[in-house]
């Protein structure tokens, strides 16, 4: 059925739809239209058999979520931004147990200094966890990908982080097509544990594991998201001939043919990057765009097959390697045939920064042209970087740094862009 | 495609406002995105919120930077921010206000548009008649429908009954209906003041 919702509510309808047995919540912005939707359902009985359960923390939403996904019972959680690192432990837990818990990250930058909008430095913080990390392009993908997630997580006794935009997507009204129950039942099976806390058949679950095994079952765990990679366009397929459309899988392309340029990105960015490759189209420009809906497990082979025939690449990312430049980009150079140095890094949108298709035009025409630097940061103001420079070279108590900042360029209410 | 952007005030449901017109839209048969410019949120504090409408799937991210129509929910603005800033010059304003463009001190800036599309609506004084509250957002909706004929009255009437409880959603519908009115009389003698 077509609506009108906002992203998170659509999110909540999906998740309900995929009737899980227990919810953790703990509320943050971005996130918390979601559970509270899902909150909504349950106390209305049109989500049961459910538990609600409200936590005292993150880390409490994903210890309960590890408990009850132990105990057989398909668990759900969101969070964002500081609460995803405050349960950063038990993140890495659930994944190192292979309890197929299914998370929303509303992608939000980490502080300090505070911040509550968008980037996706929170999410790719835990690239390396062990969980499956999906990235949604609009609200109709967000939905989609929570049902393709629990199938997934359930398959592989993985957990699936689910990232979409904090406030872009999340907040915004746009048209999404809600699937039918029959729909998503015939989709996703009952939850079938492959291990299960029973008294009747008691196991540990979580055991020490010395140097002897530890080796082999991390090895399993990189195994068994390669295997990952196989399956992910696997059910991307039957969810389309379930519901009818494209969504998730490993990679989206986008004009890609003939490109000799194509810009690299994860996320709602890629719409207005779309729109922008199509100006330039018109004017004769081959360039094209390569999405990457499943970052982790990273889809090293759909990546290259993608940009063998690119002269360059430009990848626009929502992160930053401190001290190294792309989080991103170094993926795709590594999967990347030609010459490492034809992998730009275009560092875009931290905290929210707004990034505009005037922008986009400027970079890509620089990249195409030859001039644009290795490592990029787009939009960025280096007239006031440039004199909190001059007075910590001036000045040996030269103050906190992000305070000065927002003294130099005043009040930012005003600003619209 | 069609870009709206409302300016307002923390507390005078500027982000209802587009998510209402956004519905509106949605009910037409067209695409619609409706999103705000996300801050923390405080009472009073400057906001601004975006809609756009198109008759293909929009994919666009961006803030409304040259925005075809404006929506200004509280004329004390129009001194504190750019609120003007990207506007064409056969874009539409309303504002919601009792007084003329000219009262306002707009009289320089408003040379050079096209004057049908210049309009004023008392939108908080029907929301206070109609609704008992000065949220002037929903009669500001249907000065929007009359101004720029985007949508219709009846749209942003089903999604105001969508958003809201019977009794709210009706007293709001009464307010965006006079507001209808209001702007599509000031259109009119806008009209005849140019053709006389």
């Amino acid at each position: 059925m077509l609506k009108q919702v906002e992203g998170s509510a659509a999110v909540a309808e999906a998740v309900a739809l995929c009737r899980p047995q227990v919810i953790c919540a703990y509320p943050i912005s971005p996130q918390t239209h979601i559970v509270e939707g899902l909150g909504k359902l349950v106390s209305a009985g049109q989500l049961k058999p459910c538990e609600f359960i409200n936590v005292e923390s993150e880390f409490a939403a994903m210890s309960v979520a590890i408990g009850a996904s132990a105990a057989g019972a398909r668990a759900y959680t969101a969070t964002a931004s500081q609460g995803l690192l405050f349960m950063a432990e038990a993140v890495f837990n659930a994944a190192g147990l292979g309890l197929p818990i299914v998370m929303t990250v509303a992608n939000r930058a980490i502080g300090a200094p505070i911040n509550i909008w968008n980037d996706h430095t929170d999410a790719l913080s835990q690239r390396d966890c062990g969980w499956i990390q999906l990235f949604a392009e609009d609200n109709q993908e967000a939905l989609d990908l929570h049902i393709q997630a629990f199938r997934l997580a359930e398959e592989l006794s993985l957990p699936v982080m689910v990232c979409m935009d904090g406030f872009i997507l999340t907040h915004a009204y746009e048209r999404v097509d809600l699937p039918t129950q029959e729909q998503v039942d015939a989709y996703l099976p009952p939850y079938e544990p492959r291990q299960v806390l029973d008294p009747a058949d008691p196991v540990s679950i979580g055991a020490m594991v010395g140097p002897e095994a530890f080796m082999e079952v991390r090895y399993l765990a990189h195994a068994k998201q390669r295997q990952a990679l196989e399956l992910i366009p696997a059910w991307a397929s039957e969810f389309k001939r379930i519901f009818g459309r494209e969504s998730g899988g490993l990679t989206h392309t986008y004009r890609i043919e003939d490109a000799e340029t194509v810009v690299v990105a994860l996320g709602s960015v890629l719409g207005t990057i779309k729109d922008t490759v199509d100006e330039m189209r018109e004017q004769g420009v081959p360039i094209g765009v390569l999405g990457i809906s499943c970052f982790r497990p990273w889809p090293t082979s759909a990546v290259r097959a993608a940009l063998s025939n690119a002269k360059r690449v430009v990848v626009l990312e929502k992160s930053l390697a401190v001290g190294l430049g792309g989080i991103v980009s170094n993926n795709v150079a590594a999967a990347y045939p030609g010459s490492p140095d034809l992998v730009h890094t275009v560092i875009a949108g931290l905290g929210g920064r707004s990034i505009t298709r005037r922008s986009l035009h400027k970079v890509f025409k620089e990249a195409i042209e030859g001039r644009l630097e290795p490592v990029t940061f787009l939009d960025l103001d280096y007239a006031v970087v440039d004199r909190v420079l001059q007075r910590e070279r001036e000045q040996r108590r030269s103050g906190p740094i992000a305070e000065a900042i927002l003294r130099e360029i005043g009040l930012v209410a005003a600003k619209i862009g | 495609m069609f870009q709206i952007r409302i300016h307002g005030r923390g507390g005078q449901g500027v982000v209802t406002a587009a998510e209402l017109l956004s519905v509106a839209g949605f009910r037409e048969g067209r695409h619609a995105q409706a999103f705000p410019s996300f801050g923390s949120e405080r009472t009073g504090a400057p906001v601004v919120a975006f809609c756009r409408l198109d008759n293909k799937p929009i994919r666009l991210r961006e803030p409304i930077m040259a925005p075809d129509a404006l929506i200004i929910q509280d004329p004390t603005l129009l001194h504190q921010v750019d609120v003007f800033g990207g506007l064409t010059k056969d874009g539409y304003i309303l504002i919601n206000t009792s007084r003329s463009f000219e009262e306002l001190g707009l009289e320089e800036f408003a040379a050079g548009f096209r004057p049908e599309r210049l309009c004023t609506v008392p939108a908080t004084e029907f929301a206070l008649k109609h609704v008992g509250r000065p949220l002037p957002n929903a009669a500001l909706l249907g000065g929007f429908a009359a101004a720029t004929l985007q949508i219709s009255l009846e749209s942003v009437g089903s999604a105001i009954r969508e958003k809201f409880p019977t009794k709210v959603a009706e007293a709001n519908i009464a307010a965006a209906a006079e507001a209808f009115a209001f702007v599509t009389r000031e259109i009119g003698e806008t009209a005849r003041a140019q053709t006389g």
